[in-house]
């Protein structure tokens, strides 16, 4: 144990030279990972776009029928939360476990939030059976088109869904770790790489949410 | 150790076999299944990608079989069409995608850096494991299902067939991730673990060739899971994305799926031609003739390479300025397979060549990547491939490039690196013997699939008009020669294992960097410290400037 | 020389106007091809010959290519490429682009067979009649995977998709009957789903579409719906194309007896005219036009008119859609009395 309470870091993996060195692999490795989960995305968006070129009224009305209360909430609900992981990870540079734990702990709520707010929606949607393909049997949408609107609309959601509650199970894993003090201005890097995870699946959302929501 | 390995290397006492290795290091199951040793793990690839190409070629002797009369000849329709889903399926995904960076990669690229590890240990190990789960999923998915949709998994035949192929897909998804860490792992490897003086110009080739296929695996491979998700939620759900009936769209999924699949050809062949690059500078004993262009070229593929995959669609109803544009491009992936090909040829200038078995897979690959590659600039120039897109001609072409110079790559590299690998040399004439039988017998089984393309006969074909029947039965004639080139090496190589002679450090006389460890190497890898005063490839000794730079250029 | 390549290399024989074409680039390709790969094996062999190892120690000079050679390297197979790729683009828009006199034939693939519908009414499976020496353009669909119409002899190849139209055309030159074969993997059957083209003198294909006119063959179910039901139809495609259009509702926004615009174009001598879009571009108002229009109304909309066509793709069968595109083909204004004014539906 350091002085100031913290754990010793875990020892240097025998073929790294320098912790520099290992620090820029781990980074440059999430980096990289982060670039793969973009281009998981950019197929959907690709099906989106295509679609939305071959069925722009359906487009439209789907739109409108989401709610955009319930996507607003959803949005600020992300963003604050990306706000909270950016001061975790500020912390956790400093050594600050308990503050970082705290703020994570609130990032993971939010996220669950997030889910909630989309089970609420995804509810509606079954009720009105506003659903894909064969499913689909809803009288508002007129235009054809519609039950490809909603398998882009529950694919691209679900997705997303499925990437925040990975993303939830990160910040979790690495609040616990801030619980143990494990974080110092030496070795910080779960923080920083889970809350770059976050900060994608952010990202992903503000890329979504107009698409979907607003246009 | 700063001198340039001579070539008196052969000519000192027996060498011995080390005592401690990473062969040793641990013996109990336990130590290979939980093991982070890069060695260990390219071990561990080696005996899935071997059961890989094992199972591919039962499956493919039996599509030869059965075309072997025009009728139906040991199986049903609905077997055959299972069997070349099968032959497709397991040959791309267990074999050749993950072999070449899988095994060789895995177990020099560290060494070729100067490195003890790749970035990521536990997540090389990790790899290895979700591929093993996904090929054994995608199997299982594959005997119990049934799925016959051709591993290309068009839609809507795909999403409407009646066979389960949902754990397939799965399966390929679940490989895809995979072949995603390995990706990764390389290129952080390559990027931060170079030991001081491996600078990006003194990288040996292979590295060059293994870190453009990274590119391409970790940057296509996430559409290709996309896609694979997308069918198979539309086959269980009838979301209808890719059905006309329900304002889907067909065409939709050709251009998902060949966005990676196209690129994926050059995750197969690009770490193939980095061993060539290797191989034939050590059996010439020459410096390599353009070291930067052939790097280069290899980063020129993988680039061009993302941007030719409408070609796969020239007959679907393409505009004609989009046929041009990808056809154009495709051309580019000629010219710069081209230049490799020259320098290559101009390696063997004034070299001193000896005849070993990886020289006469050399041989073998120069002329089939020739040969396939410009069929594949032929099919890519439209008006002819309206004549052959679906046809055997294509076949003959891909396997030219996917069998022809991937397998002699990969068979190269085995021999090349077997007395490193293993640290005991394969009887050579043996070795000889089976690559004048392979080279051979792989002419005799894919030229006529040429002729019956030419004569328009499609692929996939369970059953064929009377008129093909002498071409396909000398195609099956060559297979079975194949096939017997193949059990040779299996046998010679098991008992080399065992009772080889002993190989020594360098039994090659080779200045590639990996040479300068034990055979085989310790579990830290070197045994000294190595200084990287010389390039890969250097075998004559060049003036001073030079040498600094790594290489005249 | 042509007939002795061909045979070598195992082709069918040359049987449209496009064969010719596509063999003779075929040949000069394919001879670039052998020679450079016999080259490079030989010339490998070569040096292995002349500079094979003569003793161990024996070392090496150090070369690196010239920039010249690096130049040579890349233009020589570049240059070759590029002329290929010149011919082949030209030949490939050629075969894309039918001439304007070609004769209409509707192919439709269908698990495991391929079904030919003429304009003027006759319909077969599996066998497809066209004269000798007339442009003929075949407008293929699919009722449900994807196939894909292939005639060797014809060097031509076209897929087959469910919901849209492709097309190709081709001449033929020879009398005689040409193999068809589906070369997209259509499922069990596919190595079975075999057709034929007949061609025929000119002369007595006329008689021949006149004999299926008066109905000595009997009639086939091409214009089956989905539900498999066969539709005997009274008359010819446009007809058929009429009662769709009834039914579907488009003539309450589209007048076909007069050229006057309502909610939509009028389809009066629509057919072959030029027609401006909203964004200023000018297209031909041809078959592809036509069915995309149905299939996805508002990606070209015609100036002077909102976007508000709703789209058919899934309502309409490949079939219906070919069935409108000929009653549109049939409304010109110089006898449109006798196209809609005929017989009811």
């Amino acid at each position: 144990m350091t002085p100031e309470g913290w754990l010793e870091p875990p020892p240097l993996p025998h073929h790294y030279e320098t912790e520099e060195n290992h620090k820029q692999a781990l980074r440059f490795g999430m980096w990289l990972f982060l670039g793969t989960e973009v281009l998981l995305f950019a197929g959907i968006f690709v099906g989106y776009f295509v679609f939305r070129s071959y069925f722009p009224e359906a487009f439209e009305q789907a739109g409108r029928h989401l709610s955009l209360f319930w996507g607003t909430s959803n949005t600020l609900v992300l963003l604050t939360s990306s706000f909270t992981v950016a001061t975790a990870h500020y912390f956790a540079e400093h050594g600050k476990n308990r503050n970082a734990f705290w703020l994570l702990m609130a990032s993971v709520v939010m996220g669950a939030m997030f889910l909630c707010i989309k089970g609420i929606e995804y509810h509606d949607k079954f009720e009105e059976l506003a659903l894909p393909g064969k499913f689909f049997h809803y009288n508002e949408i007129t235009a054809p088109g519609g039950p490809i609107f909603y398998v882009v609309y529950f694919f691209a959601t679900g997705l997303h869904a499925l990437h925040v509650i990975v993303g939830m199970s990160l910040l979790t894993w690495v609040a616990v770790r801030c619980w143990r003090k494990e974080f110092s201005p030496q070795y910080y890097a779960p923080v920083e790489n889970a809350g770059l995870y976050w900060h994608l699946v952010d990202l992903v959302w503000i890329f979504l949410y107009p698409l979907l929501y607003l246009v | 150790m700063t001198a340039p390995i001579t070539a008196a290397a052969g000519t000192q006492p027996a060498p011995e076999f080390p005592k401690k290795s990473y062969l040793n290091d641990g013996t109990t199951i336990r130590s290979w299944l939980l093991t982070h040793d890069h060695k260990r793990i390219a071990l561990l690839y080696l005996v899935g990608t071997i059961i890989g190409l094992f199972l591919g070629g039962i499956f493919a002797m039996v599509i030869r079989l059965e075309l072997l009369t025009p009728g139906p000849t040991i199986i049903e329709a609905l077997t055959y069409n299972r069997m070349f889903t099968l032959h497709g399926l397991v040959m791309i995904f267990m074999f050749m995608i993950p072999v070449i960076p899988g095994v060789f990669g895995n177990f020099f690229l560290p060494i070729m850096l100067g490195a003890k590890d790749v970035a990521f240990p536990k997540w090389n190990l990790t790899s290895w494991y979700v591929y093993m789960a996904g090929s054994a999923l995608m199997l299982w998915g594959l005997i119990t299902g049934g799925a016959d949709t051709g591993w290309t998994f068009y839609a809507p035949y795909s999403t409407t067939t009646t066979t389960n192929i949902t754990p397939v897909l799965l399966g390929v998804f679940i490989i895809g991730f995979s072949s995603i860490l390995t990706g990764l792992n390389f290129i952080v490897t390559i990027h931060t673990l170079r030991a001081p003086g491996v600078t990006w110009f003194k990288m040996p080739l292979f590295v060059w060739a293994v870190y453009a296929t990274s590119i391409i695996q970790v940057l296509a491979t996430p559409v290709l899971g996309l896609t694979t998700l997308l069918v198979s939620a539309e086959h269980a759900f009838g979301f209808g994305f890719f059905d006309p009936a329900r304002g889907g769209d067909p065409i939709l999924f050709q251009h998902l799926f060949w966005f990676y699949s196209h690129p994926a050809v050059y995750i197969m062949v690009l770490p193939s031609m980095g061993v060539i690059s290797e191989v034939i500078c050590s059996v010439a004993r020459k410096n390599i003739f353009g070291y930067k262009m052939i790097a280069m070229s290899s980063l020129g593929i993988a680039f061009v390479g993302f941007f030719a995959w409408g070609h796969h669609l020239f007959t679907s109803g393409q505009s004609p300025f989009d046929a041009g544009a990808f056809a154009a491009i495709s051309m580019l992936v000629g010219v710069f397979t081209a230049i490799k090909v020259f320098n290559w040829v101009g390696t063997l200038y004034k070299g001193a060549i000896s005849f070993t078995a990886p020289f006469a897979y050399i041989c073998g690959f120069l002329f089939f990547l020739v040969f396939g590659g410009m069929t594949g600039v032929a099919l890519a120039t439209v008006s002819l491939d309206v004549h052959w897109q679906d046809t055997y001609f294509v076949v003959a072409h891909f396997h030219f490039i996917m069998v022809g110079a991937v397998i002699m790559g990969f068979l190269a590299a085995l021999h090349y690196w077997f007395p490193k690998m293993f640290g005991r040399k394969y009887p050579e004439n043996w070795a000889l013997l089976a690559a004048g039988l392979i080279v051979l017998g792989f002419n005799a089984t894919f030229i006529p699939q040429f002729l019956l393309g030419n004569a328009g006969m499609p692929r996939r074909y369970y059953e064929y008009p009377e008129r093909f029947t002498s071409l396909n039965v000398a195609s099956t004639a060559g297979a079975s020669l194949l096939a017997f080139g193949f059990i040779i090496i299996a046998i010679y190589l098991a008992i080399a294992l065992k009772h080889g002679e002993v190989a020594g450090r360098n039994p090659w006389g080779s200045t590639g960097y990996e040479w300068d460890t034990p055979s085989p190497p310790p579990t830290e890898n070197f045994d000294k410290v190595l200084v990287y005063d010389r390039g890969p490839h250097e075998y004559s000794d060049i003036p001073e400037d030079h040498a600094k730079v790594g290489h005249a250029s | 020389m042509n007939e002795l390549m061909r045979r070598l290399l195992f082709l069918p024989e040359q049987a449209s106007t496009f064969a010719e074409d596509v063999d003779h680039l075929h040949y000069f390709v394919i001879t670039v091809t052998m020679v450079a790969s016999a080259a490079v094996a030989l010339v490998a062999i070569a040096f292995f010959w002349k500079y094979r190892r003569r003793h161990e120690n024996q070392s090496t000079p150090h070369i690196s290519p010239t920039a010249g050679f690096e130049v040579l390297a890349i233009s020589v197979p570049l240059a070759f490429f590029l002329l290929w790729f010149a011919i082949g683009f030209r030949d490939f828009v050629k075969v894309s682009s039918p001439p304007p006199d070609a004769m209409d034939v509707y192919v439709m693939g269908k698990q495991w067979m391929w079904k030919f519908a003429y304009p003027e009414g006759p319909s077969s499976i599996g066998v497809l009649h066209v004269p000798a020496n007339r442009p003929v353009r075949l407008l293929v669909t699919s009722r449900d995977v994807i196939h894909s119409i292939f005639v060797p002899a014809f060097r031509i190849k076209i897929d087959a998709l469910p919901g849209r139209y492709t097309e190709i055309w081709f001449t033929a030159t020879k009398t005689g009957r040409y193999q068809i074969l589906c070369t997209e993997y259509c499922g069990a059957q596919h190595s079975k789903m075999w057709g034929e083209v007949v061609v025929m003198a000119p002369e007595a294909f006329d008689e021949w579409l006149k004999d299926q006119q008066r109905g000595l063959v009997s009639r086939q179910d091409v214009l089956a719906d989905e539900t498999g039901q066969i539709t005997t139809l009274q008359g010819s495609l446009a007809q058929w194309g009429k009662q769709v259009a009834v039914a579907q509702g488009c003539l309450r926004c589209h007048n076909v007896d007069s050229r006057e615009p309502a909610t939509g174009p009028s389809w009066v001598d629509l057919y072959q005219q030029p027609t401006k879009l909203t964004d200023g571009r000018e297209i031909i108002a041809d078959e592809a036009y036509l069915t995309e229009s149905m299939m996805e109304p508002t990606v070209k909309v015609v100036a002077g008119f909102q976007p508000l066509m709703p789209n058919y793709q899934g309502k309409l069968s490949g079939a219906d859609a070919a069935a409108i595109v000929e009653f549109i083909k049939s409304l010109r204004s110089d006898r449109t009395a006798q196209a809609t004014g005929g017989e009811d539906q």
